[in-house]
Formats: C-alpha cells, sequence, structure tokens
C-alpha cells in the first residue's frame, strides 16, 4: 500500500468531505505525485482558498496556508516571491479560481510564476450549496439556474494557456493514475503549472441534474474523455460536450522570479 | 400569519413582500440561504425582480450601486468575509446616497477561518455611512428588514440589518408575518428625483470632486446621518401603529428601578432578558440596555439609559483590536465624557467566533456588577470572558 498516513494529519479525520466526491481522489493522486517526485515534504507549501476542495491543505502535512476566497494564487505569489525556494501549490475550486479570484488566476498564468495550481472542477460551488459557477455547463441546472445555465463557460485549461502558463494539462477522478503523473510533470516545471482535474460533486452537481451517484459520474468521464492526441485529428463537432485530456500545452517561457532577480542583480549597486 | 421561520427564512419572506427591483447577490455562509430563498421566488414568478447572481461580493455590491442609481429598489444579503469584501464599494454606495438594504448574518471575519457569530464584521463596517440595526431574534429580523427599506429610502442612506450566524439565522421561531398586500402599501413606491434611467434629465454620478466641492458633498452625507433618527422613529412608529409591534431605538428592558446593568447588542439581548427575570426573582434589581440602532450611533437615547444605574457592564461580542476594548464600550465612553453622571463600566467582550454565552454566565455577570458596586471599585475595565487562559 502507498504510504499515505505519513503525508496525512490523521487527527484533522474524518474529513468534511461527502461520500462518492472527488477531491479524496485528487488529494490523494496529489500525494503520490509528490511521493514520487522525491521532493521533501518540508519544502512544499500548499496553499489554498476556501470552497470543499480548499479544505485539502487541512488534512495534509506539509507546510499549509488555507487562505480566502478567490485570493490563493494572490497569497503563494508573495509566498513565493519571499521564499523561491519552497515548492508551491495552491489547491483551489472552480469558483475560487475562476470567479470570485479570475484576476489573480489570469495575472499568475500571464507572469508566469513558478507554481503547480489544481483545479478542482466540479462545475458547482459545492461548499456553499450548489451555486452555478463559471463552469458549469450550458443548460445544466444549479441552484442559481434552475432551468439550467444561460451563461457561457470558462474552459479553465484554455484560459490558463491563452493567459500565458507554460504547463497546461487536464484529467478527470476517473483517470486517477494520470492526474499524478501530471501533477508530478507540473511539479518539475519552472512556471505557472496547471492541473485541471474534473471532479463528481455527488450532492450539489449530480443530483439536480440527475447524473446519478458518484460513480456514474465517473463513468460519464471515461465513457467521454478524448486525449489530445486523438482530439487533434477530430472535427469541433465531433469533439462537443468531450472532455479532452492530457498534456494540452507545455512550452518553455521565462519564470517570473528568475526574472526578478535578474532585475534586482542588475539595478542593485554591488 | 403565524408561521415557524428561521432567521434567514424570514427575511427572505420579507424580501419577497417587498419585492425589490433588483437583487445581486454572491453566496456565503450562512448568510447564502437569504438569497436562495428569494431566487427560488423568483423563479416561481412570486417577484418581479431581476436577480443578478454575479462573481463576488464586490461585483454583486458594485451590481446593486448601479441599480439604486439607476432608481430601483435594491437588495442583497451577505455575511463576514462578503461584506469585507464589499467593503470598497459600501462608502460609493453611502457617498452616491443609494439607499441599498443588506440583509445581513454576522459571522466572525477571518482569520483565523470561522461560520459562528460575533460582531466583528458590521462592526469593521460602522464608518462606512451605513445605517445599521441589530435585532434581538427572527421576528424583530422580519420587521427590521420592512422598516429599514423605507428608512433607508427617505434618509437616502444605505444600511444594514444584522442577525446572529445560526442563533438567528437558522434558529426556528415563532414569526407574525405580515399581509402580502400589506407591505408594498407600507412601503409604497422608491420616488427618486434624479436617476440615470432618466434620459430626458441626464445626469453624471460618481464624478471627480476634487478640493473645491468633496468636503461639501461629504458634509452632506454626515448631515444625512445626523437627522437619520427621527425618520427611523417615525418609520418606526408607523410600522407599530398599523401592525401593532414597537420597536424602540434602544431596547430598555426593566431598568427604571435597576441598581446595576448590562448593555448588548444581538441575539445576547434575549439571552440577557432571561437573566434579568432570574435575578429579579432572586431580588436584585438589574436590568439590560440593548443597543437596537447602532449606526447612526442614538447618543441622547443611549445617554438617557447608561445614566440610570450606578454600574454597568458592556457586553461586545467583539473587539477593536486596539488595546481600548469592543466597540459599544467605546462608543458608551465617548458619550459620557461630557456626563456629570457616570457609572462605572466593566467592558466584557465575549462570544467571539460563535463561543456560546449562557443565561448562567451572564448571571455571573451581574453578580460581578453588584460586587463593583459594593466595593465602588472597577479593578479592570476590560475582560475577556469565556476565553481559556484569561
Ligand atoms: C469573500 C467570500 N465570499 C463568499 C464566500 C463563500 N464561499 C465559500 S466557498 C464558495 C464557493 C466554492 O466553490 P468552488 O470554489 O467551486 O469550490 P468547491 O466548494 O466546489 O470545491 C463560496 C461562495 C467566502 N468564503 N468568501
Ligand atoms: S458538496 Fe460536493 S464538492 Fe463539496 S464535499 Fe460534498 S460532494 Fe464534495
Amino acid at each position: 500500500m502507498f504510504p499515505y498516513e505519513k503525508y496525512l494529519r490523521l487527527d484533522k479525520f474524518p474529513h468534511i468531505w461527502c461520500t462518492g466526491c472527488g477531491c479524496g481522489i485528487i488529494m490523494k493522486a496529489m500525494l503520490r505525485a509528490i511521493e514520487h517526485s522525491k521532493i521533501p515534504k518540508d519544502s512544499i507549501a500548499l496553499v489554498s482558498g476556501i470552497g470543499c476542495s480548499s479544505r485539502t491543505p487541512g488534512y495534509v502535512d506539509f507546510n499549509t496556508l488555507h487562505t480566502t476566497h478567490g485570493r490563493a494564487i494572490a497569497f503563494a505569489t508573495g509566498l513565493k516571491l519571499a521564499k523561491p525556494e519552497l515548492k508551491i501549490i495552491v489547491v483551489s475550486g472552480d469558483g475560487d479560481a475562476t470567479a470570485i479570484g479570475g484576476n489573480h488566476f489570469i495575472h499568475a498564468a500571464r507572469r508566469n510564476i513558478d507554481m503547480t495550481v489544481i483545479i478542482y472542477n466540479n462545475y458547482i460551488y459545492g461548499m456553499t450549496g450548489g451555486q452555478a459557477s463559471p463552469t458549469t455547463p450550458l443548460g445544466k441546472k444549479a441552484s442559481t439556474a434552475p432551468y439550467g445555465s444561460i451563461e457561457p463557460t470558462f474552459d479553465i485549461s484554455g484560459l490558463a494557456i491563452a493567459a500565458g502558463a507554460t504547463f497546461v494539462a487536464r484529467s478527470t477522478c476517473y483517470h486517477a493514475v494520470q492526474i499524478d503523473k501530471f501533477i508530478q510533470k507540473g511539479l518539475l516545471k519552472k512556471g505557472f503549472s496547471l492541473i485541471e482535474v474534473l471532479s463528481p460533486c455527488p450532492i450539489y452537481y449530480a443530483r439536480p441534474n440527475r447524473e446519478g451517484t458518484s460513480v456514474d459520474m465517473l463513468r460519464w468521464y471515461k465513457e467521454n474523455s478524448i486525449p489530445i492526441e486523438v482530439a487533434r485529428k477530430m472535427s469541433d463537432t465531433e469533439k462537443e460536450r468531450k472532455i479532452i485530456t492530457g498534456i494540452l500545452h507545455n512550452i518553455e517561457r521565462a519564470e517570473f522570479c528568475e526574472e526578478y532577480r535578474k532585475l534586482v542583480k542588475r539595478v542593485s549597486k554591488n | 400569519m403565524i408561521v415557524a421561520r428561521t432567521g434567514n427564512e424570514a427575511m427572505a419572506e420579507a424580501m419577497r413582500q417587498i419585492n425589490p427591483d433588483v437583487v445581486a447577490a454572491y453566496p456565503i455562509t450562512p448568510a447564502t440561504e437569504v438569497v436562495q430563498l428569494f431566487s427560488k421566488f423568483v423563479h416561481d414568478g412570486l417577484v418581479d425582480t431581476e436577480f443578478v447572481p454575479v462573481e463576488s461580493e464586490h461585483s454583486a455590491c458594485s451590481a446593486c450601486c448601479g441599480a439604486a442609481a439607476a432608481g430601483a429598489r435594491v437588495m442583497t444579503s451577505t455575511a463576514s468575509q462578503g461584506l469585507a469584501l464589499m467593503h470598497e464599494i459600501l462608502f460609493i454606495a453611502s457617498g452616491l446616497r443609494l439607499p441599498i438594504v443588506i440583509c445581513l448574518v454576522n459571522r466572525s471575519l477571518s482569520s483565523p477561518i470561522n461560520i459562528h457569530c460575533d460582531h466583528s464584521d458590521t462592526l469593521a463596517s460602522r464608518d462606512a455611512g451605513w445605517l445599521q440595526i441589530y435585532t434581538e431574534n427572527v421576528q424583530e429580523a422580519y420587521d427590521t428588514t420592512i422598516q429599514l427599506v423605507k428608512i433607508a429610502e427617505q434618509a437616502l442612506l444605505p444600511g444594514i440589518v444584522s442577525t446572529d450566524a445560526f442563533i438567528i439565522s437558522h434558529g426556528m421561531e415563532r414569526v407574525e408575518l405580515l399581509d402580502d398586500k400589506e407591505v408594498p402599501k407600507f412601503l409604497g413606491e422608491r420616488k427618486v428625483e434624479y436617476s440615470l434611467l432618466d434620459v430626458d434629465n441626464p445626469i453624471t454620478i460618481g464624478c471627480l470632486d476634487l478640493q473645491d466641492y468633496f468636503y461639501e458633498h461629504k458634509r452632506s452625507e454626515i448631515d444625512a446621518m445626523d437627522h437619520v433618527l427621527p425618520i427611523i422613529e417615525k418609520v418606526q412608529k408607523e410600522f407599530g401603529d398599523k401592525f401593532g409591534r414597537y420597536y424602540p431605538i434602544v431596547d430598555e428592558y426593566k431598568m427604571d428601578d435597576a441598581e446595576v446593568a448590562i448593555m448588548a447588542m444581538g441575539s445576547t439581548g434575549g439571552t440577557a432578558k432571561v437573566a434579568v427575570e432570574r435575578m429579579r426573582e432572586k431580588g436584585k434589581k438589574v436590568g439590560l440596555i440593548r443597543c437596537r440602532v447602532y449606526r447612526p450611533f442614538p447618543e441622547k437615547a443611549m445617554l438617557k439609559a447608561l445614566t440610570k444605574v450606578k454600574v454597568l457592564g458592556i457586553m461586545d461580542r467583539s473587539d477593536t483590536l486596539s488595546t481600548l476594548g469592543g466597540h459599544l464600550y467605546n462608543d458608551a465612553r465617548s458619550i459620557l465624557y461630557e456626563s456629570s453622571t457616570r457609572p462605572l463600566m466593566k467592558n466584557y467582550i465575549y462570544g467571539l467566533g460563535g463561543r456560546d454565552i449562557s443565561i448562567e454566565e451572564i448571571e455571573t455577570i451581574y453578580e460581578e456588577l453588584f460586587n463593583i458596586k459594593k466595593s465602588g471599585k472597577v479593578d479592570k475595565n476590560i475582560v475577556y470572558f469565556g476565553v481559556r487562559g484569561e
């Protein structure tokens, strides 16, 4: 068995997540990625905002910082600049990262600051009871969209790519093994890495949309995911409503902390 | 109609009956329910409201300002971090004299993260130029929501109805609801002299206002606050005359023959009233001053109440983080400066982060106040009641 215990704050269990929630799957994948990337536990700082997903730092034994709704990346930016030697991981929800905290998300990607952001995308505000988020698919129900959402969605990975992130990957809670590989790659990449993971919220997303249990949602992920390599050969209509998984984007670009250090060196007298 | 409702449900009902033109909101525990229930009324066609679910409280308050500037009757609801995130816009609303009403659930401000009751959120916004009325129970929360819309529109000042997290917001009580038809009749239409939607008379709102006129405009806002108490009194009286429930500016309970008294705000007022009864059964003459209208601070009425006793325990569910104790304590000390009859005062900070306060604990505070009366001395002015390690 994988030694999860050494990373967990067992005194904080049981956790608050509902039965069938995807948060635990992603948290475990993150722990496997950390173990396999051989990054020492104490050189990791895990930062989160507010939401079900953002409860992750409470349960794991790293340097952890639980902040305010939407601002995790802003806090993490300060942390990274003060302690560039730390490996920064930010965990966030779709609402946290792209609604209330959307500006921090795009600006961190634009700067290409070295951090790994894991977004648990459950298409909904889980913690506050199922209001529509910027990723609630068109037509899907939420407590604030009883007739189905009429707002076009954000493609979180696409947003990160457009804003300037250098590593972007998407997976789902069905592909648990793949998640940890992507997180590992993100951790080892210098620059802004985003790993978007589709995550079931059986309570507030699946229930009003009659999408069954968590297992049904995982099955849906399985049946509707298309690896990026395959998707590239498909037409737009064929790709509609499909989940494109894989490493979507991986480029090299100047990293912010390094540029900052260079600047300091250049302008300081000696 | 007599029903059982939680504070959130009752405020949502009040909003349904008020039927505001626009509600813009963002969810936050423990206030989410107010707007959630209201959105169901929108969904069911029970109100004519434009409901705008935005992406943060900053946007919610901004959308409210835009709508109010267009002449709409506007409401929202939030708590804690949500109000803190609105902070910048709170001043825009009051400065532009936009009578928005917030149904607020009092929850501690982070950090540490907590979802339970104290008054740190609204008190951190006390200087934002908003009216603030703190309620004791579900009935008062419901009634005050309706009253405040009228008060705000007459004074052209925005206002907050405060309710204690979970104790009021989620506690179910017996409530008398008004008839659906009575509420719009009581409120009337919102009349606006100037609005953005009056295309024949275009106006500019919120423009740059430098050394030449900023001060005069600010002074007129201060003036509105100076003159709002009579409006509050008038609306409270009108409400009472019509519906039979009268509310005071300062809620005095058994103060006339009281020897010592406690001053408090919010649901603790209810708990303290029971403590007063118990003390009186034991033959001890104690009273309670509950601060209902907190902004504007009702100096005259409060001074009258405070100077009725020799010893006063001021209970603050907040701390100013300034070494000077709680907010009520500071306000009380400030207005007593000119008074020739100053009671001995002790500040009890209590209940931060939702720590419970019991009837028995309040009785121990009354006992202590009697000891102070006997000795004529307060050895420690500010105490942190019910905290470990004190
Ligand atoms: C300033 C502020 N506004 C609102 C909230 C209430 N709130 C907490 S979590 C949350 C949404 C969570 O949704 P998401 O980020 O998608 O995370 P999930 O719970 O689905 O994992 C909201 C609105 C808050 N904590 N702070
Ligand atoms: S509400 Fe949804 S996201 Fe939150 S713990 Fe439950 S299942 Fe998970």
